[in-house]
């Protein structure tokens, strides 16, 4: 490797290349071009995949949710029509009956009259367990979220979001440790969230379990449920054996398909990431096919320049030039070229992802967020340069070895 | 210094073959400066080449300097000439896009000599061939009798033993022509075994001998008494 920190390959090089700038520069257009592509799709590919990611981010979206309707067929000496409700005892039997169950989380909700002083507002008020923000994240601004204690203790705790906060508080007022009331009962608000724009609605009030059991006389019975699926389960599989164990315990016809109402999050978000997952496919063929042809043309042109120089090369031989120092040469300006171009596509593609996130990254609803590449894949696709560089320019290489020095002193 | 014996060479043109030399023998000795004549066909460039290890004879011996000659990989016949010859073509041969002192340079580049080494060397032949002045100017830029004189520093720059030049002077007019045999005799007066193949006369008898070819054999090698170019000039 020592010719590489030779002054003279150098000169060569720069001789050969300045001697036609045009058709160097022509040349590189191809590579260069190959690798903007590519930098500028993956880019944006994962600017994509990055605003996805931003909305269900604070999701565990390996989920399903279930909740009761009535049922279509009878079954068992009941009529069609009997309403169906979820309760405890069936989250307790998920827990212990299904396989790849990460958590199920019960829920109640109902929408109330909730005032303060004089300001007031009707808000979905649902009875929750802290599991909750484990399957839907809330992002707190002030205060907390419900804890075990609130739990067991059945305490009249609130969390509630930035927009009721907004309603029921006067601008800057401070929200935690004053009291609400839900239902003609005095609530602390104990924690205020931000919204997220996908995190349900935003005039959510939750306050723990127990006390909705309650305080609207609930009993066991649940309005539905959330259940997360360990990452390395199916989570349609889940929901099918879920809703199995469901009509079993209802007294459902098993193919009663309208007793439970489901949601399925993993399905949806299984589909979205197919289709960020083929997206980025599709990138890496186009790109590294553009590559690939760019580098293609390098070596038709320097299979040109190698012929318009057979003389020169007959003539170098003749002075004592070996085939394999005539060889290295040519590849050396494969590569160089190569080379060149790809770290210009590289920093162009780069100027282009700026300017993506400038114009199109910024803001909530950006399309593109972070649209960025990797080192790791800028390493990559100067490793694949090189490689399909040297690759390439062994053909004119071999061309131009392959012809006798009395021949190639011949032409004229 | 170079020992040919019985040579034979042959091109396959389409189905036959064209049977270029038909056995030649020839002795040169150290210091001698041999004229190769003959019309075209006669087979003296494909001697020359086959001298200039540029081609590779079918059969027959060639020692050069006590080496033999033979089954010569490409890396190994690059090796020796650019050790043991140096060339003077017709056309000058030079690279176009480098300046006089790069082309002088380029063999003493491929035997692996530094950079400064190189640059003093080269320059020191063009000093001899007097064109000190013009080192930086590239070949487009020089006349032809100038051309052939950096050729021939070229030729000279890596020491070699033997000097072979192919019609040195088929490009230039009669005045420059006789300059560069001046020049020429000038080299084999200090020593420079030279092999010239030429088709005129008058260029022939410059040299000490002159070995007549026709149809792939030698018809005549005779000594001659040297014309000197510099009264002709």
């Amino acid at each position: 490797m020592k010719f590489l920190f030779d002054r003279d390959t150098w000169q060569e090089l720069y001789d050969s290349l300045s001697k036609n700038k045009l058709r160097s520069i022509l040349t590189m257009v191809g590579v260069w071009w190959g690798i903007l592509l590519l930098i500028g799709l993956l880019g944006s590919a994962r600017g994509i995949e990055n605003s996805f990611n931003r909305l269900f981010g604070d999701f565990a979206t390996n989920s399903v949710f279930i909740w009761g309707q009535s049922t279509s067929k009878p079954f068992k000496g009941f009529q069609e029509g009997k309403r169906v409700r979820l309760t405890l005892t069936d989250v307790k039997k998920i827990e212990e009956n299904i396989k790849g169950i990460e958590f199920v989380v019960p829920r109640n909700q109902k929408m109330n009259l909730v005032v303060r002083n004089l300001l007031s507002g009707t808000f979905n008020v649902a009875g929750d367990y802290p599991l909750l923000d484990k399957v839907e994240k809330k992002k707190l601004i002030h205060g907390r979220f419900l804890n075990q204690n609130d739990i067991n203790e059945n305490k009249k705790s609130v969390v509630i979001s930035e927009d009721i906060y907004k309603q029921l508080f006067e601008k800057d007022e401070e929200a935690i440790g004053e009291y609400i009331r839900i239902n003609n009962i005095n609530f602390q608000v104990i924690g205020i969230f931000e919204v997220n724009p996908f995190g349900g609605p935003s005039t959510d009030i939750h306050i723990p379990f127990t006390t909705f059991q309650q305080i609207y006389n609930q009993g066991e019975n649940i309005g539905w449920m959330m259940i997360t699926g360990k990452p390395e389960f199916d989570i349609k599989q889940i929901e099918l054996d879920t809703k199995l164990l469901l009509k079993n315990l209802h007294r459902i016809h098993p193919q009663d398909n309208r007793a439970f109402g489901s949601f399925n999050l993993g399905k949806m978000f299984g589909k979205m990431t197919g289709f960020l997952t083929g997206m980025q496919f599709l990138t890496w063929f186009v790109g590294i096919a553009t590559l690939i042809a760019g580098v293609f043309a390098i070596g038709n042109i320097l299979l040109i320049t190698v012929k318009e120089r057979t003389k020169e090369i007959g003539v170098r031989r003749a002075l004592g030039a070996t085939p394999f120092e005539i060889k290295r040469q040519i590849v050396v300006e494969a590569v160089f070229l190569t080379l060149v171009a790809g770290l210009f596509g590289i920093i162009s593609g780069g100027w282009i992802l700026i300017a993506m996130d400038k114009f199109l990254g910024q803001g909530d609803d950006a399309v593109f967020v972070n649209a960025s590449v990797s080192i790791s894949v800028v390493f990559i696709a100067l490793v694949i340069l090189v490689i399909l560089g040297t690759l390439i320019g062994l053909i004119p290489a071999t061309k131009a070895t392959s012809v006798k020095p009395i021949e190639a002193l011949r032409e004229e | 210094m170079l020992k040919i014996s019985n040579l034979h060479k042959s091109y396959a043109i389409g189905d036959s073959s064209l049977h270029v030399l038909k056995g030649i023998d020839l002795n040169i000795d150290d210091g001698e400066m041999v004229a190769i004549m003959g019309s075209s066909g006669s087979g003296k460039s494909t001697l020359l080449n086959i001298i200039g290890m540029l081609d590779e004879a079918d059969s027959g011996e060639y020692i050069l300097d006590g080496l033999p000659i033979k089954n010569l990989t490409e890396k190994k016949a690059a090796v020796y000439r650019n050790k043991f010859l140096g060339f003077i073509f017709q056309s000058f041969n030079l690279i176009n896009y480098k300046n006089a002192l790069e082309n002088v340079a380029l063999p003493l580049y491929y035997q692996g000599l530094k950079r400064k080494e190189r640059q003093k060397q080269a320059m020191f032949h063009l000093e001899k061939v007097g064109l000190t002045d013009w080192a930086h100017h590239l070949p487009k830029e020089l006349s032809g009798g100038q051309n052939q004189r950096v050729a021939i520093a070229r030729a000279l720059a890596a020491n070699p033993k033997l000097l072979l030049a192919d019609e040195p002077t088929g490009a230039l007019d009669t005045g420059t022509s006789y300059e560069i045999m001046e020049f020429i005799q000038q080299l084999n007066d200090e020593g420079k075994t030279i092999l010239i193949v030429t088709h005129e006369e008058d260029i022939a008898n410059m040299c000490k001998r002159i070995v007549r070819l026709r149809d792939g054999v030698i018809m005549e090698d005779t000594f001659v008494n040297q014309v000197r170019a510099k009264q002709n000039v």
